[in-house]
């Protein structure tokens, strides 16, 4: 136990080594957060969910730090729901056993800079036979009223103002998103800051009717992380994208680095025809093109993250690294006291596992650690190529979908940068330990 | 990247008197031959793989069956003759047309079979034709589209890795002698960063200097409409280079240099550098015949394996990159599933792959006197 003390301690002497420690933790930290806070499988639902998932997030929403980098407030999402609402007056007049009306007004505040993305007006209603009928109206801070549209009701209702052209041609040629909020008289068009009001006219023909709506304005900026071209919260990939990235990276590495070393004493123990067919396997190895068999099997058979894993390890198990393994364990063999091991009756598998293997540990160690980000990157690699797991959010995704969707021509750099970073934190982090942790163990490099 | 910082040999030679010259050449011979031999032998078990993966070990026979089936019932119930026949007729007729389209691909022999000619093909290079990709001057044979696109792939990759080799062994040698330094402290602080493949960093430049500041192109060899004249036409391409290049040798210069740097350090506190230093020799001198020289086999080695990684890496370089070359084609054969281009290509890749060990071995020949005299020794 001592010796791993004092291990720990020379660690501790490489700033870039306790550097490299606290950024993997701060990423573990990461995956285990995601994975308690948003379980597996809402997760799933968070990010191949529907319309009712992230109906209210805008579409393209720069992150909220945005705000910081600029002098203008953005507008953020309001989301303002007729049901069990404070913000909400909802009055009934008549009698509500025969026809009657109700009156759905929604007050709020705009105080931002800039014009919302887009609005919505969900509705449902409730009715026998009737479908009830709305009309919509809007109320400027200063006291202008703008007719915003008629409709019947069906059970599920979704209205957009943006693309209405009666609405659009009352507005004098601007878009509702623009029109609602502007000054009147303004020459480029500037937000009228204040409190705007939305009032649902209903007439329900019927008893037993009723109609709910929710008002949804979507902002410019929303959540930490924004949002894509399909309104969903990058939050949850970049969380979610930390257990995966780390999983893969560390099982592939584990696998392949272990599987290799063991492969490589045991042909260097028995020698022989063992040791010949090893170097051929790896020969045929090398020529294969790796990244081509994965893509292929990705393509023609499955693209599910875990049999891809076991595919990256199988592969590299009989890759050049079993050469520089057997190189140090043919000077191993030799050593005396593998000699005496033999001598005293020591059973292959014990001189194999007990005494050849653990001498190259602290080799193994840095080799281990290095490989991790190879792996991490790969994964992302495959994803870009449209390669990735189909279910779970990954980095990798993440920068495909930004790529696809044209997010460097149109601004959007957010969702690209926030991936990579994710990326490089995590790279970059296993790859400084793992230099640290080469020059801790290999004494040669020490003074380098 | 992991590999290059790791001397592999150990199995040293025992010494040997040096021979007459011919018996030299001749072992040089010998060694070559072997090694082509046992490469050859090698492609062709790794080329088999490749079918084998490829054709899903024959269940792509059956999707090609589902499809002639579907084909020929198509257009069965669309001819109007057929129509009048009875149902034991028009499936006797289904039948031949099947039999017959199912002999054209050749799917009348077991996959078995098929796949040991489907072996033979490959290797003389005979790759059959795309099923939906076409090559740009129209022709549909998959030896022409590899071919077109090999040129573009050759051009990015002998600037870029001969820009890296360069650059990383002369700044390796200085920093070797200025150790300690500030550069070699940021060299060093770097070096992790090559963790990152030229993909990731090449995206990174694109947004920079395509998106943000504008000043060179997001992608592709030349500007449309490519310039009529060829001085123009050559810049034009050069412009396109400068991203994917630098993309490539940012993703390996400081790993490579870190790693070349700290050999040339270790060779340097030899003995007989010390030695030479007494005798007064010019530095110039020590760097090249003292410390250059029994370093090189183990800079070419690790040179020659990432120059490997770096070969498949491509195919996501050149998709980011919109660089009409092997890589991006591979993806765009991926992207419809046309199966003889994907296969063709591995098997380029294969090819390329071999050639480059080869040439490895070659060089290995030419730089270490030890194979030189130990005839046909194992190395690197």
């Amino acid at each position: 136990m001592s010796s791993f003390k004092r291990t720990l301690q020379q660690i501790a002497r490489y700033p870039s080594a306790v550097g490299g420690t606290i950024v993997i933790l701060l990423v573990i930290g990461i995956a285990f957060y995601a994975m308690i806070t948003i379980p597996y499988s809402e997760a799933i639902r968070l990010w191949r969910g529907g319309e009712e998932v992230w109906g209210e997030y805008p579409k393209n929403a720069h992150p909220t730090y945005t705000d910081w980098f600029t002098k203008e407030k953005l507008p953020r999402s309001i989301v303002i729901n007729s049901v069990d609402n404070p913000a909400v007056v909802k009055t009934a007049v008549g009698d509500p056993e025969v026809a009657s009306r109700q009156i759905i007004t929604y007050t709020f505040d705009y105080a931002y800079d800039g014009f919302p993305k887009e609005i919505v007006i969900f509705m449902t209603a409730l009715f026998p036979e009737k479908r009830p009928h709305a009309s919509i109206l809007w109320i400027t801070p200063d006291g202008r009223e703008i007719r915003m549209g008629d409709m019947s009701v069906r059970t599920s209702e979704t209205f957009r103002p943006g693309q209405d052209a009666r609405l659009q041609r009352r507005l004098g040629g601007l878009s509702a998103e623009v029109g609602l909020f502007a000054q009147p008289d303004a020459e480029t068009p500037t937000p009228l800051k204040g409190t705007y009001q939305m009032v649902v006219d209903v007439d329900l023909f019927e008893p037993n009717s009723n109609v709910e709506a929710k008002l949804v304005i979507h902002g410019q900026i929303h959540g930490l992380a924004g949002t894509d071209h399909l309104r969903r919260d990058l939050m949850v990939a970049l969380l979610w994208g930390a257990p995966v990235a780390l999983a893969f990276g560390l099982l592939a590495a584990m696998g392949s680095t272990i599987t290799t070393m063991i492969i490589a004493a045991t042909g260097v123990w028995f020698g022989g025809w063992v040791d010949g067919a090893i170097q051929r396997i790896t020969e045929v190895n090398m020529i294969l093109p790796f990244l081509p068999i994965l893509i292929m099997i990705g393509t023609l058979y499955t693209r599910s993250i875990w049999v891809i894993l076991s595919i990256v390890i199988l592969l590299s198990i009989f890759g050049s690294a079993i050469k520089t393994y057997r190189a140090v364990f043919l000077q191993v063999k030799e050593a005396p006291y593998i000699e005496a091991a033999r001598a005293y009756g020591a059973s292959n598998t014990r001189i194999i596992f007990q005494y050849m293997i653990p001498r190259i540990i602290p080799m193994l160690i840095p080799q281990l650690v290095v490989s991790i980000p190879t792996y991490v990157f790969l994964e992302a690699s495959l994803a870009l190529l449209g390669l990735g797991d189909p279910v779970l959010p990954t980095w990798g995704k993440l920068i495909n979908e930004a790529r696809s969707n044209g997010a460097l021509f149109q601004g959007y750099y957010y969702w690209m940068l926030e991936p990579f970073v994710m990326l490089m934190l995590t790279g970059l982090g296993f790859a400084t330990l793992g230099f640290a942790l080469d020059r801790i163990f290999n004494p040669r490099l020490r003074g380098l | 990247m992991a590999e290059a910082s790791l001397p592999a040999d150990a199995t040293a030679p025992p010494e040997m008197p040096r021979r007459a010259g011919s018996s030299t050449l001749l072992r040089v011979i010998r060694y070559t031959g072997l090694r082509a031999l046992a490469l050859f032998v090698t492609v062709v078990i790794g080329v088999y793989l490749t079918v084998l993966i490829a054709n899903m070990g024959g269940a792509v026979d059956n999707i090609r069956r589902a499809q002639i089936r579907e084909g020929v019932a198509m257009y069965l119930s669309m001819d109007q003759e057929v129509r009048q026949l009875s149902l034991a007729e028009r499936n006797e007729l289904a039948a031949q047309f099947i039999a017959v389209a199912e002999k054209r691909f050749g799917l009348d022999q077991p996959f078995a079979v098929r796949s040991f000619r489907f072996l033979q093909n490959a290797l003389t290079l005979n790759l059959g034709r795309a099923e939906h990709l076409t090559s740009d001057s129209g022709s549909r044979q998959v030896r022409d589209i590899i071919l077109e696109r090999l040129p573009p792939t050759l051009v990015l990759f002998a600037t870029a890795n001969l820009f890296l080799f360069i650059f990383s062994v002369s700044l390796a040698l200085f920093l070797s002698r200025k150790y300690g330094s500030f550069l070699d402290r940021v060299i060093i602080a770097l070096s992790p960063t090559s963790a990152a493949p030229a993909w990731y960093i090449g995206l990174f430049l694109i947004l920079f200097f395509a998106a943000i500041w504008g000043v060179l192109p997001y992608g592709g060899m030349v500007s449309a409409p490519p310039p009529k004249e060829t001085v123009a036409y050559l810049l034009s391409v050069a412009r396109h280079l400068i991203l994917p290049v630098s993309a490539m040798v940012l993703s390996s210069v400081f790993s490579s240099t870190y790693s070349w740097r700290t050999f040339f350090l270790i060779y340097s506190s030899e003995d007989y550098v010390e030695m030479a230093k007494a005798k007064g020799l010019t530095s110039r001198d020590i760097e090249r015949r003292y410390i250059l020289r029994p370093t090189l086999p183990t800079i070419i080695t690790s040179f020659a394996l990432m120059l490997i990684s770096m070969w498949t890496g491509a195919i996501i370089l050149e998709t980011v990159f919109n660089w009409p070359g092997l890589g991006r084609l591979f993806y765009s054969a991926i992207n419809i599933y046309d199966t003889p281009v994907i296969v063709g290509e591995t098997v380029v890749y294969a090819y390329l792959l071999a050639v480059t060990v080869f040439v490895l071995d070659f060089i290995y020949v030419l730089v270490d006197p030890r194979v030189k005299i130990g005839g046909g020794r194992e190395t690197a």
